[in-house]
């Protein structure tokens, strides 16, 4: 340790960019490792070995079914990545309004369970799917038809509900405007109760199931790729508005300094406007994926998904778009982890520990940078 | 504070009003009691003549005067987080959850025990307040919403553990046959005349169990108005105000917050002692987010900070749902409310079939909202929650147009209050922020 302290941080050589996708694929790759090497230990427990025997199988066994635990573990990463991608559109959403206007959206996990349902209206009834449909033209026009429906309107609903009950109560005391979002919660959440009623309802999964890249005993899903690689269009595209346009400008402005902002001709009101449309159009998706993936919707499918989604963007760092991205796969890796080892009951629990510890120890998150106010 | 001048001679003319207001301001204690004995006559009362007897029973009255007063003492309790200290506790029922449990694990055939139920109320108090105290210590630290989250998030993991550890709580069933609380009749020492003697509590005789109810919520009010008026309740009003101001003057903000936080789940933690030991069976079902919620609308509904307000705004609230929701469709039906169409869109509406026990929280979420919207303070509010809502709303409305405040105090009317209390719109008014 040296007694004086250069002031200059040392260069990097990589943007940051660069440096968050290779700690991504590190963490990608060490994760299917790890895994790899759980599933051989659950393996050899469940073929009857003591539990000593099992550990030093795990540390020693490469070969034969072993061996082929390691695409098993390769096609739980790809399932952990599409599970991850939703709770990161939907954490995108929580990390932009905070980022504006230091208001934690409760209700914007049912903006999600909304968007799921308006999904399932416009493929189930509207276009009266109920099954996949093999036909690719046509699945991607049914495809791209559910986000052109979807995304707009519940964009528009996340404004309005802005607009009529968030705007009125910017100047009011912290707690009037964390309450009313509760209050807009269980609105939603009740009125999806009265129209469709408790209890799961079935989503037309019109993305095929039966397609899948099958290597070494392992079956990766073209689905999971599917969303995968659609969130990951849907945040680059975020990424590129928010850092390049005129608008992204106004929006990291209002986030930094919301009066100085104001001084320098930011229209505010249109700028909070904009972040809810985001915020909304990107549940929205995360609606739609959820639909196609699992089948089925339910009127508090927001409460635990935006529990978890909050505490990806919190674990991201809150107000940080990438950070929340990230977030959201970890909280992917957790469930699909926690579910592989047959405990997914208690995945919950784990994302809220971990919601817990960070908050301690380090609240800025993290991928965050400490904003001193911020936590 | 500096000193205000305040005219030294009394107003000439004091109406009975006035002077009963004083004295109960002097003793008020005394008033809590006097006060409850009325409620609690008036309550005895009523059900036993039309009209409440044509709705149920007098038996099912005292039932549900007693199930509300579990959700009486829960709002107080939360009352002293929300509206007194300031601070958003949405994960409430977890505490009711604990408070229950441990009367379960003490007092039933699952255990093997049966310890005394009066010793156990404070025990299970006691209980739910160290489990406040170990959720709050680390977190008390945080700011206001990311409390709420995380208070939020332990809500839901309660019930998910008391879930998932099935071999020790016995899962979704949860833990059943709880004893019943010994009877209350006291025998006076060295003779057999007993008083008080209401016979064993049971389902059937749910009136003991409104008289045990009356007597918490008697105790539990005057200790928290006591609390209200004392150095820690003018600390609370501090921290909520202005936690860097209240910190500057020498409060220590975490551990009055701590204190806030863990009194009111010692209060919860009484609801839930009860609650066991009035429906003999605790599972996980019964504690999730709707009960935070149900409580949290109940507080908002009632005024903040304002004890008696929240108290009969959880008691109002709770008997709407329970009477007047549940019966509605048996009302309409019975004195045959027409079904009728509505012309043009061919609506067909029946009234009687409508689900309006579903709608509950619906309408809590819509009764939130508008409060939020259109009153903060709730419907019976404090004095001193009133104007800060108010004067916050005025004092900054919109970018630029910030509206002098020292006109604002002016115009609002001045607090009627003994001069030695903790007034914060005097500070307001001496201080600089003019």
């Amino acid at each position: 340790m040296t007694a004086h302290a250069s002031p200059a941080q040392p260069s990097r050589p990589y943007g940051r960019a660069v440096r968050y996708t290779f700690a991504a694929a590190a963490a990608i790759v060490g994760y299917c490792l790890i895994l790899w090497r759980v599933l051989v230990i659950g393996g050899a427990l469940t073929a009857g070995s003591t539990i000593p025997d099992a550990f030093v199988q795990g540390f020693t066994r490469f070969d034969g079914v072993a061996g082929a635990f390691l695409p098993q573990s390769i096609q739980q990463t790809v399932n952990a990545l599409s599970i991850g991608s939703i709770y990161a559109l939907i954490a995108l959403g929580y990390t932009m309004v905070y980022g504006i206007i230091e208001l934690i959206n409760f209700a914007h996990g049912d903006i999600f369970m909304v968007g799921a349902f308006t999904s399932v209206i416009f493929l189930g009834g509207i276009f009266g799917q109920n099954g996949s449909v093999e036909n690719i033209p046509f699945l991607i026009f049914l495809l791209a038809g559910a986000l052109i429906f979807t995304m707009p309107l519940i964009g528009l609903l996340n404004v309005a509900i802005e607009r009529l009950v968030y705007r009125p109560l910017r100047n009011a005391p912290r707690l009037a405007p964390l309450i009313t979002a509760i209050g807009v919660s269980f609105i939603l959440q009740n009125v999806a109760l009265v129209i469709a009623g408790s209890g799961d309802r079935s989503a037309p999964q019109i993305f095929p199931l039966g397609w899948q890249l099958k290597f070494g005993g392992a079956s990766i899903s073209v689905l999971s790729i599917f969303i995968f690689s659609l969130s990951m269009v849907l945040m680059l595209s975020l990424q590129a508005f928010v850092t390049r346009t005129r608008l992204g400008r106004a929006m990291r402005a209002t986030a930094q300094d919301r009066e100085a902002a104001a001084l320098m001709g930011v229209d505010m009101n249109q700028t909070i406007a904009l972040t809810f449309l985001l915020g909304g159009m990107l549940a929205a998706a995360a609606g739609v994926v959820w639909g196609l993936r699992f089948g089925y919707v339910r009127q508090d499918l927001g409460f635990n998904s935006g529990l978890k989604a909050f505490t990806s963007a919190v674990l991201g760092g809150i107000g940080n778009i990438t950070g929340a991205v990230l977030g959201g796969f970890v909280i992917g890796f957790i469930e699909n982890f926690s579910s592989s080892i047959g405990q997914s009951r208690w995945s919950e629990f784990l994302v809220f520990m971990i919601l817990t510890l960070v908050l301690i120890f380090k609240p800025s998150g993290l991928f965050g940078q400490a904003t001193g106010d911020r936590a | 504070m500096t000193a205000v001048a305040r005219p030294t001679t009394p107003p000439p003319v004091r109406s009975s009003r006035t002077r009963l207001r004083d004295w109960s301001d002097l003793h008020r204690s005394t008033t809590i009691i006097v006060a409850m004995v009325i409620v609690a006559i008036t309550m005895y009362i009523l059900p036993l003549f039309p009209p409440l007897t044509f709705i149920q029973g007098a038996g099912t009255w005292y039932d549900a005067f007693a199930n509300a007063g579990v959700f009486v003492l829960l709002a107080m309790g939360l009352n002293v987080v929300i509206g007194m200290a300031g601070l958003l506790d949405l994960g409430y029922a977890a505490f009711f959850a604990i408070g229950a449990y441990t009367y379960a694990y003490s007092n039933s055939p699952y255990s093997h025990l049966d310890l005394p139920f009066f010793p156990m109320l404070v025990v299970g108090a006691f209980v739910a307040a160290v489990f406040g105290i170990l959720l709050g210590a680390p977190t008390l630290r945080l700011r206001g919403d990311y409390l709420a989250i995380m208070t939020l998030g332990f809500g839901e993991i309660v019930p998910i553990v008391f879930l998932n550890l099935d071999q020790y709580t016995e899962g979704t069933n949860g833990i059943g046959g709880i004893y019943r609380p010994e009877p209350l009749a006291f025998t006076i020492p060295f003779t057999d005349f007993k008083v008080f003697d209401l016979g064993p509590f049971s389902a059937i005789s749910p009136f003991n169990y409104f008289v045990v109810m009356l007597g918490i919520v008697t105790v539990t009010m005057i200790l928290l108005y006591r609390l209200q008026d004392s150095r820690i309740g003018r600390a609370w009003n501090a921290i909520r105000e202005d936690e860097l101001a209240a910190a500057a003057n020498g409060i220590n903000t975490v551990t009055t917050k701590l204190l806030a936080f863990a009194l009111g789940a010692t209060t919860s933690g009484l609801a839930g002692v009860f609650n066991a030991s009035k429906l003999t069976i605790v599972s996980p079902d019964q504690f999730l987010f709707t009960v935070s919620f149900t409580v949290l609308a109940m507080v908002i509904l009632g005024g903040m900070g304002n004890i008696w307000g929240v108290a009969v705004g959880a008691f109002v609230v709770y008997m709407i749902q329970v009477v007047i929701l549940k019966n509605i469709n048996t009302v309409l039906e019975s004195i045959g409310f027409p079904a009728f169409t509505i012309p043009g869109i061919d609506l067909h509406v029946d009234l009687a079939k409508v689900p309006f026990v579903e709608f509950q929280f619906l309408l809590y979420g819509v009764a939130l909202v508008l409060m939020m919207l259109l009153r903060p303070e709730g419907l019976f509010p404090s004095q001193r929650r009133r104007q800060e809502l108010h004067i916050a709303e005025e004092y900054d409305d919109g970018l630029g147009e910030t509206t002098d405040i020292s006109a604002v105090l002016a115009e609002a009317p001045a607090p009627e209050r003994d001069p030695s209390s903790f007034d914060l719109s005097d500070d307001l008014k001496s201080d600089d922020l003019g």
